[in-house]
């Protein structure tokens, strides 16, 4: 069998259906395989778009994307989408060709070292030089990338390899000596873990992107329930527990809520789960939850005493570790406590700023969260628009937050959007973007339109870089290099692409735009207007 | 801030040094020697890697270095129960004066020499590193012209072997 026949074989043998992609001339013979096959291809305007489209697709539906770029410029395109991934655990196989084995390391054209080029945020990569081994890697990669803590995996396909011919089996079981991810925790220490649980006046649960990733939604639920413990939670962690369960608590961080960070500082006992609380969930290291010990449980264990010293370290999958607490623990007596931290709640009072011109972006996200169902993926992009969306859209039921938590990618949004929709055609998704970050992908408008697919864009246009500006006003006093004077008419761009959009100036506008958006049969764009100085928090 | 020596088995592949090698540099762990080669199996490679660093940046890099899919096991060489040697290939000034007290330094320290010219000696020397260290240090006054050695390389003692070592 031909090695390119043999991949796309591998594939499906992985339960592939589709493939986001750009083809080039070191991808062709892949290509030609691909034509005659049962996987579907969409075909990305640039190959950035093509690994966040696999990062929507993968995180919608808790499976593993795939991305397919050419050789050279096609691979480092790839390249941004590659670190977004990987900094937030998405389970991704990513193929390149490469120029012919013969022409390696000499500078030939579109020649570039892909795997080397990744090398520093990749969970593994592989450059095929004999084509027999293809079924072998391709089983790795998909096991690589789906297990453990998830992340993308590189295969970088030399053209002459994927013409090679090969005796295609595809292997049963997997062996790598190196690669052994500890899955059940240690039962001594999650012992310690609910020992030390009925012991704390305060305890608090800090949970991450790993409860998702560990699809344990509903263990996560079932234990603070049960255990009666608040919760609190990074951006990564939006939608591991409904804001409208008892004890939800809101998100930490230099962007979250003052009330959770609050119960960070004041809890005695911090069971952090799949979380590696970096910079921007922690004001520094040493300075989250000082007055608290904790209990680390996280599936990586290089996470563990990174950033947060730890009582008790407890490496292992958080969904079979939340089995284990809740099958141990009791409920404990955190009633005042929990009180407590409502009052503060209540107190908590949103930034006054009544003279604006414009929607109230908060208002916004607040008024969507009424009008999506409850199995809504909404994608968010970075700036503003991103902690507008993680502070003020409601994440309950089954509804799902995408954006890119750890790179902080703007353009991440819309074709994470086009991944969702691709997905779960028959969920609402609604890309949450701001001017900014809609022209670093707006060419995947084009994507959209061809594949017809109904989802809403609400793009909030304040016709700058919000976020920089306002980082740029308090720590400068001056703004620089952030005015987007220039902008296209968002309306009118969408319609040479065949859709329509309603610019909507105020709050009271907003939900029929957004309802006019959802009962549409192609994509809509809602604009809305947004003062220039209006704030992130 | 400690010495640490790292025994560490790898896939005996290309790519894997640059990923470890890379690591260290992204990390910024400090790194004092790498030495590398195949093992008695050929599929694996065993690397001797010192590094510097306190308990929290060692702890980092086991981490970090377990994460590589190439790596197989990692383990720490405490000096008590390891030996540890290297090997140095060190070209000397020599004149027909004081080739003989270089000589007689040379006997003493069980190095050999393995090149003669004119005006130098090319002495190799195999041991760990306090011994190379005095060794250098009395070469010095006569002029070292060049220097080369292959960083440190380790065993555990006695019947005890890394595959059957619990790593901590």
């Amino acid at each position: 069998m031909k090695a390119a026949d043999a991949i796309v074989k591998c594939l499906q043998k992985e339960n592939v259906e589709i493939v986001f992609g750009y083809p080039g001339g070191a991808v062709l013979p892949l290509y030609e395989s691909l034509r005659s096959s049962s996987i579907k291809h969409i075909l990305v305007r640039q190959e950035q778009a093509a690994v966040h489209s696999a990062s929507g697709y993968a995180r919608s539906l808790g499976r593993v994307g795939v991305a397919i770029g050419t050789s050279g410029p096609g691979a480092t395109n790839l390249i941004t989408g590659i670190a977004t991934a990987y900094m937030d655990s998405i389970p991704m196989v990513v193929f390149t060709g490469q120029v012919s084995t013969e022409l390696m390391g000499r500078d030939v054209f579109q020649e570039v070292d892909i795997t080397g080029a990744t090398e520093p945020f990749i969970k593994h990569s592989y450059l095929v030089k004999d084509a027999t081994q293809i079924p072998r890697i391709i089983k790795e990669a998909f096991h690589l990338a789906s297990t453990g803590r998830p992340g993308p995996v590189l295969i970088d396909v030399p053209k002459d390899v994927q013409n090679d011919r090969l005796d295609y089996v595809y292997p049963q079981d997997v062996s790598i000596r190196g690669y052994k991810p500890t899955v059940q925790g240690h039962m001594g220490q999650i012992k310690r873990a609910i020992r030390k649980l009925r012991n704390s006046k305060r305890p608090l649960i800090c949970v991450g992107g790993g409860i998702l990733r560990s699809k344990a939604q509903e263990e996560l639920a079932n234990f603070v329930t049960k255990a009666k413990i608040p919760v609190v939670h990074t951006l990564m962690g939006i939608g591991a527990l409904p804001v409208d369960h008892p004890y939800y608590f809101g998100m930490v961080g230099s962007h979250g809520f003052a009330h959770a960070n609050r119960a960070v500082s004041q809890s005695d006992l911090l069971v952090v789960i799949g979380a590696r609380v970096a910079d921007r969930a922690t004001a520094g290291p040493g300075l989250f939850a000082k007055n608290a010990e904790i209990i680390h449980i996280d599936i990586d264990p290089a996470e563990i005493g990174k950033n947060l010293g730890t009582l008790i370290p407890t490496v292992g999958d958080a969904k079979n570790i939340l089995q284990q607490l809740i099958k141990g623990i009791t409920s404990l007596a955190t009633d005042q406590w929990v009180q407590n931290l409502r009052e503060i709640k209540d107190s908590q009072k949103d930034v006054l700023f009544e003279d604006r011109v414009g929607v109230n972006p908060k208002v916004i996200l607040k008024t969507l969260g009424g009008i999506l169902e409850d199995t809504a993926i909404v994608t968010a992009d970075v700036g503003q628009n991103q902690i507008w969306a993680a502070r003020n859209f409601p994440v309950t039921g089954k509804r799902q937050l995408l954006t890119s938590g750890g790179l902080g990618t703007m353009g991440y949004s819309l074709p994470a959007a086009v991944g969702a929709k691709i997905a779960c055609p028959d969920y609402q998704v609604v890309a949450v973007v701001g001017d900014g970050g809609f022209q670093m992908s707006m060419f995947e408008l084009g994507t959209m339109a061809q594949n017809g697919l109904p989802l809403v864009i609400l793009l909030f246009n304040n016709s700058r870089l919000g976020m920089v500006r306002e980082l740029q006003n308090d720590g400068y006093g001056e703004c620089f290099g952030i005015d987007l004077t220039g902008n296209p008419d968002f309306i009118k761009l969408v319609g040479a692409y065949g859709f329509s959009g309603i610019r909507v100036h105020n709050d009271d506008q907003f939900a029929d735009a957004m309802k006019t958006g959802l009962a549409a049969t192609k994509p809509f764009l809602v604009e809305c207007i947004v003062d220039p100085k209006e704030s992130t928090l | 801030m400690n010495r640490h020596i790292l025994s560490v088995l790898v896939e005996n592949q290309s790519g894997v040094l640059s990923r470890i090698s890379g690591l260290f540099s992204r990390r910024g762990y400090n790194i004092d020697s790498l030495a590398v080669g195949e093992t008695e199996d050929p599929t694996v490679s065993r690397m001797t890697i010192v590094v510097q660093g306190d308990d929290y940046i060692l702890e980092q890099i086991k981490k970090q270095l377990n994460k590589l899919i190439d790596v197989i096991k990692i383990i720490s060489l405490a000096p008590n129960v390891s030996v540890f040697r290297e090997l140095v290939l060190v070209k000397v000034s020599a004149t027909e004066k004081n080739r003989a007290s270089i000589t007689e330094i040379v006997s003493i320290f069980r190095a050999s020499i393995i090149d003669v010219s004119n005006s130098t000696l090319t002495v190799e020397l195999t041991g760990d590193q306090e011994k190379i260290q005095a060794f250098l240090e009395l070469m010095r006054p006569y002029g070292i012209k060049e220097l080369v050695r292959t960083g440190l390389s380790a065993l555990q003692r006695g019947d005890t072997q890394i595959s059957q070592t619990v790593t901590e």
